[in-house]
């Protein structure tokens, strides 16, 4: 979180609405703990990540689907063998868990 | 509100923790507590008083402990199997920030720039200290979080109690008349990691020169990694930063890599 809150400040000062997605478990090999943390704005711009790049791509788009609702937020798992989520998972075979939620506290 | 505060104290190292329903009812809702002075400031909250209550002791115990994880509770804070059956599950993510670990850097040399630079990276809160105030300057060691002129014994008087098992010394200098009370002060804490720097010979005479002062117990002894770093066969001061700061993680997470503490011949071959 530290390395993203002067982007998510600069975000708000501009009053842009903001998701906020984070790793809450990991599940085998994960490249990044839990807390990991990454922030989208209302215009897809990115600061910050939750993989090694594996991911992101389809976090945006999560995000971005988050902030155009009304959602509280939710949560999103990929995974490497994994029917439900995305085509997207971790090269590494684990399976990352995120809470994508709008930055609204 | 919560927000600002959260990242507040992010920014000024002190301890705060953020709670968030990630499943269940209220999902979304944040509560944040950051302790103060032995009183507990509360911003926001789960949903209901009993949950807050439950949780909130929880996640000073991760805190506390530098853990960040998600518990699962009953909608008004129930966590035993009996009280959680036939009601929906609260899942909680509790997400710890710690203030960061520290390393303190006795001596103001070349390696002590490099090595300086690499513990900020790995998101070290540094401070230098050496007793030559011309060496031990704000200009040469920009990236420090504080540069000290003074000796060993009154910093690790004055902070030694703050120092952990995350924390790491790192003594730099070659001269017995620092590099003594800087051990001997170092051992009197519970930091993590003792890293002394200096060939095996210097090692050796320094050695002479702790038991001199009474510093004999084979425990102590053990916990000096001297001379200090892997043996990765660096050279540059760049090279040396890198290998102390792996065997400074190497230790912590307590795997087996070859310390240059536990070989023989010469450092550089």
């Amino acid at each position: 979180m530290r390395e993203i809150l002067s982007d998510i400040d600069h975000w708000r000062s501009q009053n842009k609405r903001i998701a906020v997605a984070r790793v809450v478990d990991i599940e085998g090999s994960g490249p990044r703990d839990p807390g990991a943390a990454m922030a989208v704005n209302q215009d897809g711009v990115v600061s910050g990540s939750v993989s090694g790049g594996c991911v992101e791509g389809a976090v945006v788009a999560e995000a971005l689907e988050i902030l155009g609702s009304d959602s509280p937020g939710r949560l999103v798992k990929f995974g490497y063998s994994d029917d439900e989520a995305f085509a997207v998972g971790l090269t590494c075979g684990g399976v990352v868990h995120l809470f994508i939620q709008p930055l609204e506290w | 509100m919560i927000y600002q505060t959260l990242a507040e104290r992010i920014r000024t190292n002190k301890p705060v923790v953020l709670l968030t329903v990630i499943s269940g009812p209220n999902i979304g809702a944040t509560l944040l507590v950051s302790p103060k002075l032995g009183e507990l400031e509360k911003l926001g909250t789960l949903g209901d008083a009993e949950l807050d209550r439950v949780a909130m002791r929880d996640a000073l115990g991760e805190l506390e402990a530098g853990r960040t994880s998600v518990r699962n509770y009953g909608p008004t804070g129930q966590v035993t199997p009996e009280d959680l059956h036939d009601t929906p599950t609260v899942r909680v993510f509790i997400e710890s920030f710690s203030p960061p670990p520290q390393m303190i850097i006795f001596g103001a040399v070349d390696f002590t720039a490099a090595l300086a630079k690499v513990a900020k990276v790995l998101g070290y809160y540094v401070l230098v200290c050496d007793a030559r105030e011309v060496f031990a300057t704000k200009r040469r060691f920009p990236m420090a979080d504080e540069v000290l002129v003074t000796w060993p014994t009154p910093v690790l008087t004055a902070r030694g109690s703050d120092l952990g098992p995350r924390d790491a010394i790192c003594i730099l200098t070659h001269d017995p008349k620092f590099d003594v009370p800087a051990i001997q002060g170092a051992l009197a804490t519970n930091v993590g990691y003792i890293g002394v720097m200096g060939s095996r010979k210097t090692h050796a005479k320094r050695l002479e020169r702790l038991t001199e002062v009474g510093v004999t117990a084979t425990a102590d002894l053990d916990r000096l990694m001297s001379p200090i770093g892997l043996d990765i066969g660096s050279r540059t001061p760049e090279e040396t930063a890198i290998s102390i700061c792996a065997e400074i993680i190497g230790k912590r997470v307590g795997r087996a890599i070859p310390s240059l503490s536990q070989g023989s011949g010469p450092i550089h071959k």
